[in-house]
């Protein structure tokens, strides 16, 4: 039998380890897997990279680890938001390097990483300050930058309804980059609000296919906040 | 600085910039609006006449903000501003979503600017190099994606600078992507040859609107 619920956070981060990668989906304080995230500054893992389109909020779930000095490096489109304060203190001293991607080419170099294509190019960024230093080429007499894609050691996502296969559904906004990180993470571990029986979610609205997962764990949280 | 004292007119305000883009977006178009003043236009298209706005975040057919009983948590825009959903709306991932804009599918993008310049160039996402951790969001992916790039911006900076200039000095958001320009003062299509004025703002002479723009206006 195919059994991917874990029952307690250690065992959905078992075997993270410090210097790794870790992608969290997310768009501001909807869809993203606190519990996973709180898990990983008990675990105890630094070094950390993190890829997450913001930089955290408030003082929780990505915020928090990185107050907790766990994350050596950021890649992230929009890291000042509202609120996101840790963020910035740590940037103003120093103490966190950023690397600063465009929205859709974040996505789209996490979409290649999990499709099998190492890199590819893109009309973002021609000719600003974030295409410096990287391969220009000429296509059809217009440039493009070569972006690579984006792997993660081990992805967070957070799912609405997910079943023992890893079959996963999302709630309005808060699919945003869950999906696409869930194919990018060599291990990926969900965060799910509800779960259902193998069978109960229809094949047609599936939007994750088990084949991404690798753990999920229960946590019904409610609604997000901020 | 302008000097205000004899002056024949008034600049148009937020609400009345966001009216006369919203004029201009024919029933059918897919419409990206950004943060500030663009934001405001959503809700001066008027009911009837169906444009239906994507965000960034993967909506499609996004609709005004709820009463405050009605907030659902887990709708946001890309402003992570609580919104609704109209008949018809969907949802979809990050990757599809930037696919969308990027693959030219959307008919507009309306974004604020700090400057742009003669040539189409746009410069809205950064103003220094250090002063805070920078931030560009789909701003880069938006203005080089859509079919039409439209920008809504104050005519000129609050210490007196004009914003419409020859050559922008911030960092280029993207290269020759703007089409059309909306200030408070003036509109202006942005052609292969120049910006060529479609409004000005009554009591304003063309010379006087020259005075305030820094790239030369072309006028018929």
């Amino acid at each position: 039998m195919i059994e991917k619920f874990v029952s307690s956070v250690p065992e959905a981060l078992h075997g993270v380890k410090d210097g790794a990668t870790i992608l969290i989906g997310g768009f501001g304080a909807v869809g993203q897997a606190n519990t996973l995230i709180e898990g990983l500054i008990d675990q105890g893992v630094k070094d950390l990279t993190v890829v997450a389109n913001n930089a955290g909020y408030g003082n929780v779930g990505l915020a928090r680890l990185l107050q907790q000095r766990r994350v050596r490096r950021l890649i992230c489109s929009f890291p000042r938001i509202s609120g996101s304060t840790v963020f910035e203190g740590l940037y103003k001293a120093g103490e966190i390097e950023l690397e600063l991607v465009p929205q859709g080419t974040l996505a789209e170099r996490l979409r290649a990483a999990g499709a099998g294509i190492p890199a590819f190019y893109t009309p973002t960024a021609v000719g600003t300050r974030l295409a410096e230093g990287k391969e220009v080429r000429v296509i059809d007499g217009k440039e493009y930058v070569l972006e690579h894609a984006l792997h993660g050691d081990v992805a967070f996502v957070e799912a609405w309804k997910a079943d023992r296969w890893g079959n996963l559904t999302y709630r309005s906004s808060g699919r945003n980059f869950n999906p696409v990180m869930a194919t990018a993470g060599a291990l990926t571990v969900v965060q799910t609000q509800h779960v259902v029986e193998l069978g109960e979610l229809d094949p047609e609205t599936i939007v994750t296919p088990g084949i991404y997962i690798n753990r999920i764990l229960h946590v019904p949280y409610g609604d997000p906040q901020g | 600085m302008m000097d205000d004292t004899h002056k024949t007119w008034t600049p148009l305000s937020r609400k009345e910039m966001a009216a006369r883009v919203a004029a201009d977006i024919p029933e059918g178009w897919v419409v990206n609006l950004g943060i500030g003043v663009p934001t405001l236009v959503a809700d001066m298209v008027p009911a009837t006449r169906e444009v239906v706005f994507h965000s960034e975040n993967g909506l499609l057919g996004m609709g005004p903000a709820p009463s405050p009983d009605a907030i659902d948590r887990w709708l946001v825009n890309a402003g992570k501003q609580h919104v609704t959903m109209v008949s018809g709306g969907s949802y979809f991932h990050h990757a599809d979503s930037f696919a969308m804009i990027r693959g030219r599918h959307l008919d507009l993008c309306v974004l604020g600017a700090f400057e742009v310049a003669a040539n189409g160039d746009i410069a809205n996402w950064t103003t220094s190099a250090d002063e805070t951790a920078p931030a560009v969001g789909g701003a880069m992916d938006l203005a080089v994606g859509a079919k039409r790039l439209w920008v809504v911006m104050d005519h000129m900076t609050k210490d007196g600078r004009a914003k419409v200039v020859e050559t922008c000095r911030f960092p280029l958001t993207a290269r020759g992507a703007v089409t059309r320009i909306y200030t408070n003062f003036a509109e202006f299509d942005v052609n292969a040859d120049g910006l060529h004025l479609r409004h000005v703002i009554d009591g304003m002479s063309l010379e006087e609107l020259q005075s305030y723009t820094e790239a030369k206006i072309i006028a018929h």
